[in-house]
C-alpha cells in the first residue's frame, strides 16, 4: 500500500508491539527446544530399537525370508513327463518356548500327539529361554490337525516344502536329494540347483509354469534295467551292479543304475556304498571290453585290416609281466578270431601294432581318459598311466592298466554304434529336432567293421548268452581281476558286458558291469562276463525290445547275412607283422 | 550457486539470493527419499491388493515434478500473495471437506476422501497450511490497536475447521490443526493462565476421545500394555527396525514389508529402518530437524509478526506430523495414523505438503526494505 500506512505500521509493532515480540521470541526458543528434543528422543529411540535390543530375538524368525526362496522348486520328470521329483507343501512345527505357560504339560501332551518325539527333550526345547525351537520339520496334515487341537498357544507352523521322490530308489543316483532346506546335495538336484529353484528375474515360479526340467531318462527301462540288475546280483551273490541304457545316435542316457542303491528321502542314514554312484564315480579296469576300441583304432588307422593277424601261441613276457590267454587257442588267430575268442595276447600285439602315441590319442578321442560330461556332480576322472611305455600299451589293449567307468565304456562303444560319432552324453532330454552335438572319431566304414565283431562275439564267441533271437545283439564280454595292492585277485572279478542293437544299424547301447560276483551250479562256477553280464544284457534287451516297439527281424533277413560277411579265418595264414 | 548474479533483478534472480537454500536442499534430499522408498514400500501393497507391483510408484512419480513445481512457484510469492493464495485455498478446501461429509467415500469408516474426476483427493491435507497462514494473519491482526478482534477470529476459523474434521472423522488431522493454532497462540503472546487452559481442554478433549472412541482407546491400551491387544504391526515394525540394524538391508531387500500393514503410509519409516538401516534413518531424521529447526532459528530475526506467526505454524505442522509418524512405528507413542512429509506415499499430501513448504520458503525469504506484509 502507500508509504504513510507502512510508517505507521512499523510505529505500532515497534511500540506496543516490542513487548509482544519480545515475548513471541522467547516463545519462539522454547517451542524450538521442544521440537529439538522430540527429535533427539527419535534418534535415540531409533539407536535403541536398531542396535541396543538386550540380545532379543526378533519374534519373527529370520528363516522364512531364506525359506521362501526355496519354495516352488522345479519337478522333474522323465522323458515321457512321469513324475521323478515334486514338492509337496508342508507344516513344520515350532514354538516360542517364551510363551509357553506349562512346559512339563505342553511336553507330554506333544509327545502323546507325536510319538516319534523324545518327551525329555521336547521338554528340554520348551523350557529353554530362546524364542524359536524347531519342534518337528514336515508334519502330515493329520499331525498337523492334532497339535493344533492341543491348543498350546506358544506353537506355530511354518510353511514348507517338502521334496518328494516318487519312485523312491529307482533314480536316486541320478535325480540325488535335497537336504532339509530344499538345497541339491546330489545328483541333478545338487548340479541343476540353479535351474530348479525359482529363476530370479521369472515372476512365477517355474513349478507354477508347469516348465519341469525333462530328462532324457526313460522311467519304464530304467524299471527294467534295475530289475535285471538285482536279479543277477542275487543270483551271483554280487557286491553290486551297474547298468546303462545309451541312445548312441544322440548320447541321451535312458537308463542308468547302480546297485546298491537307497531310498533319496532317507538318504542320511543310507551306507556309503549305496550313495556312491558306480556308472559315473567307479573306475574299473574293464578289461577284455576294451578290445573293442583296441580292435577298431588298429582297422581305423590301417595297422592292421580284418583278415590280418597275430600268433598267440606264447605268453608275451615283458619285465616282470605275463600277458597270456584265458583257455586260450594257443594258435595263429585273426582279428576276429581276437576279438571273438577274447585274446589277451592277440590284443596286445595288436595296440603294439597301432603304437602307444596312437592309442593314446584314439582313447583321448573317445573320451575316455578324462573326466565324463554327464551334468552329474559325482563324477570320476579316468585313470591313465603317466608314461605311456609298450606294456601300458600293450594291457591298456586289452583293458588292464587304465581305469575308466562304466558311463566311460558306454559313451565309448556308442561312438562305434552310432558309426563313428561320439555324442556327449547327456542326462537331459535332447530338443526335438536339432541335430545332437557330436563329434566323429572313427571312419563309417571301420565302425562298420567292428560292428560285425561285436555280432560275430554274441553268435559265435564269449558273448553267446546275450543273444535275443531276431534283435541283432552285438558287444564284448569282460572279466577283469580286481586289483588288490600291486597284484589282482584271481577270485573276485569285475565282469562286464558292453553290448549294442539291432547290429545291422546300432542304436542302442547296454553296457552292465557286475562286481565279484560268484559262481553258481548253472554257470557250472563260471564267475565271467560271459556268464553273468551277457545273460542279464539279454534279458533288458528283450524287455526293451517289446517296451519301445522294436520289431524283430527274421533270420532269413538280408540284413542279418551282410554282417556276417566279416567271416573268420581259422589258422594256417602267417605273415602277421609279430 | 553461480548460475544468477547478485545483480539479476529479475523473479527468478531475485528468489534464487533470497530464498533458503539450505532448506530447498533438504526438501529435494527428502523428495528424493520419498521416491526411494515409494519403490521399496509400495509394491507389496499393490501387489496385495492385486494391482501390479509398480502402480502406486508410478502414480507417486507421476506427481513429483508437478508438486515440486508448486513449492518453487509458491515460494516465489510475497506475503502478501501468500495470503491471498490461502484465503482461496482454505475456502475452496473448507467446502470440499463439508463436502466429504455428504457425498464422501466412507474407507476404514471414515469419509475424508473426495473423488474428482477419476482422482481421489483428501482435501482436509490442503486445509491445515491454508489454516496455518490464515489464523497467523487473524492473531497478528489482534495486535494492531485497531480494535479488530484477531484471536476471537482466530478461535472462530479454528472451530469451523475442527468441528467437520471430527464429524469425519479425523481426530489425527484436528489435532494437529489444534496444536497448530495453539502453537500460533502461545507464539502470539497467550496468557500463561490461557495455555493452562488450553492444555487441560487438550487433556480433555483426549480423555473424551479415549472414552468415545473405541478405536482410539484401543490404541491407548495397546500402547500402555502391549499384551492387551493385537500388537501385531508395531511389533513388525519394530522387528524391521531390528532387522535393518546399523546400514540396513539394502534397497529393495526388506521382508518385513511384506507383512507390514501400512508399509507405505503409516509405517514408511520402518520400510526405511529395514532397508536403509540406522544411519539412513537418523539421516532422515535429521533432515526433518534441521527444516524445522532452521526455520524457527531464523524466526528470531522476523521482524513481521504475521511472517512469525505463519512460519511458525507451518513448521509445527510439518515438524509434528514428522514426529507423530516416526514416533508411532517407533512405539515412542500410541500409534497414529499420520504420513511421514514427503515420504509416505500420498498423492493429496505430496502436493499440500508441496504448497506448505512453498508457503514455508516464501515466508521465509529475505525482504530486505520491504519489511512486512499489510492487511
Amino acid at each position: 500500500m502507500n508509504a504513510p500506512l507502512r510508517a505507521d505500521q512499523k510505529l505500532v509493532i515497534e511500540g506496543s508491539g516490542k513487548q509482544t515480540f519480545e515475548l513471541a521470541r522467547t516463545r519462539v526458543l522454547i517451542a524450538g527446544v521442544v521440537f529439538a528434543l522430540g527429535f533427539l528422543t527419535v534418534g535415540a529411540r531409533l539407536v535403541d530399537v536398531t542396535l541396543l535390543q538386550n540380545g532379543r530375538e526378533p519374534r519373527l524368525a529370520s528363516a522364512p525370508p531364506a525359506a521362501a526362496l526355496e519354495m516352488d522348486r522345479a519337478n522333474i520328470v522323465d522323458r515321457n513327463g512321469v513324475l521323478l521329483a515334486t514338492s509337496l507343501s508342508t507344516a513344520s512345527l515350532y514354538a516360542n518356548p517364551n510363551l509357553i505357560i506349562d512346559a512339563r504339560d505342553a511336553a507330554a501332551k506333544l509327545a502323546a500327539v507325536l510319538p516319534d518325539l523324545d518327551r525329555g527333550e521336547l521338554l528340554a526345547k520348551l523350557a529353554s529361554d530362546r524364542s524359536f525351537v524347531w519342534i518337528k520339520r514336515n508334519l502330515t496334515p493329520r499331525q498337523q490337525f492334532e497339535v493344533n487341537r492341543l491348543g498350546i498357544p506358544a506353537l506355530s507352523f511354518q510353511r514348507e516344502e517338502r521334496r518328494v521322490y516318487p519312485h523312491g530308489a529307482l533314480t536316486a543316483h541320478i535325480v540325488g536329494y535335497t537336504g532339509i532346506d530344499n538345497r541339491g546335495l546330489a545328483g541333478l538336484e545338487q548340479s541343476m540347483d540353479e535351474a530348479l529353484r525359482r529363476a530370479p528375474e521369472a515372476s512365477a515360479p517355474r513349478a507354477k509354469t508347469g516348465e519341469a526340467l525333462q530328462l532324457s531318462l526313460d522311467i519304464r527301462l530304467q524299471h527294467g534295467l534295475r530289475q535285471e540288475l538285482q536279479r543277477t546280483v542275487a543270483e551271483f551273490d554280487a557286491l553290486g551292479a551297474s547298468g546303462i541304457v545309451l541312445d548312441a545316435r544322440n548320447g541321451e542316457i535312458l537308463a542308468m543304475v547302480s546297485l546298491p542303491d537307497f531310498d533319496p528321502v532317507d538318504a542320511g542314514t543310507a551306507e556309503p556304498e549305496q550313495r556312491f554312484n558306480r556308472n559315473t564315480l567307479g573306475l574299473y579296469e574293464m578289461g577284455s571290453t576294451f578290445k573293442l576300441f583296441t580292435a577298431a583304432m588298429a582297422l581305423e588307422s590301417g595297422a592292421v585290416g580284418l583278415h590280418d593277424g597275430f600268433d598267440a601261441t606264447q605268453p608275451i613276457k615283458v619285465s616282470r609281466f605275463t600277458i597270456k590267454d584265458y583257455q586260450g587257442k594257443k594258435r595263429w588267430l585273426s582279428v576276429p578270431e581276437i576279438i571273438m575268442y577274447s585274446s589277451n595276447i592277440g590284443a596286445a600285439k595288436m595296440a603294439l601294432a597301432v603304437g602307444g602315441q596312437r592309442q593314446r590319442d584314439y582313447l583321448g578321442k573317445l573320451g575316455l581318459l578324462k573326466a565324463s560330461t554327464v551334468e552329474l556332480p559325482e563324477i570320476a576322472t579316468p585313470l591313465a598311466p603317466e608314461r605311456w611305455r609298450d606294456i601300458n600299451t600293450m594291457t591298456i589293449g586289452f583293458g588292464h592298466g587304465i581305469s575308466v567307468s562304466p558311463l566311460h565304456m558306454a559313451a565309448g562303444v556308442g561312438a562305434i554304434a552310432s558309426g563313428g560319432v561320439l555324442h556327449p552324453v547327456t542326462l537331459l532330454k535332447r530338443p526335438e529336432g536339432v541335430a545332437a552335438p557330436g563329434q566323429r572319431v572313427l571312419s563309417p566304414q571301420t565302425a562298420e567293421q567292428v560292428w560285425g565283431l561285436m555280432r560275430m562275439v554274441v553268435e559265435k564267441g564269449t558273448g553267446k548268452t546275450a543273444d535275443v533271437p531276431g534283435y541283432l545283439v552285438g558287444g564284448k564280454t569282460g572279466s577283469a581281476e580286481k586289483p588288490a595292492g600291486k597284484a589282482y585277485r584271481k577270485s573276485a572279478l569285475i565282469s562286464s558286458f558292453v553290448g549294442a542293437f539291432p547290429m545291422n544299424d546300432p542304436r542302442y547301447v547296454v553296457v552292465v558291469v557286475v562286481d565279484e560276483p560268484h559262481g553258481t551250479k548253472q554257470s557250472h562256477g563260471y564267475a565271467t562276463g560271459g556268464w553273468v553280464a551277457a545273460p542279464t544284457v539279454g534279458r533288458i534287451v528283450a524287455r526293451m525290445a517289446t517296451l519301445l516297439g522294436i520289431k524283430p527281424q527274421g533270420d532269413k533277413d538280408p540284413a542279418q547275412r551282410e554282417l556276417l560277411l566279416v567271416t573268420v579265418s581259422t589258422g594256417g595264414k602267417k605273415g602277421a607283422p609279430f | 550457486m553461480t548460475a544468477f548474479p547478485r545483480s539479476d533483478t529479475s523473479i527468478v534472480g531475485r528468489w534464487w539470493w533470497t530464498v533458503d537454500r539450505w532448506s530447498l536442499v533438504a526438501l529435494a534430499v527428502l523428495v528424493a527419499f520419498g521416491v526411494l522408498l515409494s519403490l521399496a514400500a509400495t509394491p507389496p501393497v499393490a501387489e496385495r491388493i492385486g494391482l501390479e507391483p509398480f502402480h502406486f510408484v508410478r502414480r507417486q512419480l507421476v506427481l513429483v515434478p508437478p508438486a515440486l513445481l508448486i513449492l518453487i512457484a509458491v515460494s516465489m510469492l510475497d506475503p502478501r500473495g501468500i495470503k491471498r493464495l490461502s484465503i482461496v485455498v482454505f475456502g475452496v478446501a473448507l467446502l470440499l471437506v463439508i463436502l466429504t461429509l455428504a457425498t464422501g467415500a466412507e474407507i476404514k469408516g471414515a469419509r475424508r476422501w473426495l473423488a474428482l474426476g477419476g482422482l481421489s483427493i483428501q482435501p482436509s491435507e490442503f486445509l491445515k497450511p491454508a489454516f496455518a497462514v490464515l489464523a497467523a494473519w487473524l492473531f497478528a491482526r489482534q495486535h494492531r490497536q485497531d480494535g479488530f478482534p484477531g484471536n476471537i477470529a482466530a478461535f472462530g476459523l479454528c472451530a469451523a475447521v475442527l468441528v467437520p474434521l471430527l464429524l469425519q472423522p479425523d481426530v489425527g488431522m484436528a489435532a494437529v490443526v489444534a496444536a497448530v493454532w495453539f502453537a500460533q497462540f502461545f507464539l502470539a503472546g497467550l496468557g500463561l493462565r490461557w495455555v493452562g487452559f488450553f492444555a487441560m481442554t487438550g487433556l480433555g478433549g483426549l480423555v473424551a476421545a479415549y472414552t468415545m472412541l473405541p478405536h482410539v482407546a484401543s490404541r491407548i491400551d495397546r500402547f500402555i500394555d502391549p499384551k492387551s491387544g493385537d500388537s501385531y504391526q508395531i511389533d513388525t515394525a519394530l522387528d524391521a527396525f531390528l532387522n535393518g540394524g546399523m546400514w540396513g538391508r539394502g534397497p529393495g531387500e526388506g521382508t518385513v514389508k511384506a507383512i507390514l500393514p501400512d508399509a507405505h503410509s503409516d509405517f514408511v519409516f520402518a520400510v526405511a529402518g529395514e532397508e536403509l538401516g540406522l544411519v539412513a534413518c537418523l539421516i532422515l531424521v535429521g533432515l526433518f530437524a534441521f527444516i524445522v529447526l532452521r526455520g524457527f532459528s531464523r524466526l528470531l530475526d522476523e521482524r513481521d509478526l504475521f511472517v512469525l506467526l505463519a512460519t511458525a505454524g507451518l513448521l509445527v505442522q510439518f515438524g509434528l506430523q514428522a514426529l507423530i509418524n516416526m514416533g508411532s512405528a517407533l512405539h515412542l507413542i500410541p500409534t497414529k495414523g499420520m504420513t511421514l512429509p514427503f515420504i509416505s506415499y500420498g498423492g493429496s499430501s505430496l502436493i499440500a505438503l508441496s504448497l506448505a513448504m512453498g508457503m514455508l520458503m516464501a515466508l521465509t525469504r529475505r525482504r530486505v526494505g520491504h519489511g512486512e506484509a499489510d492487511s
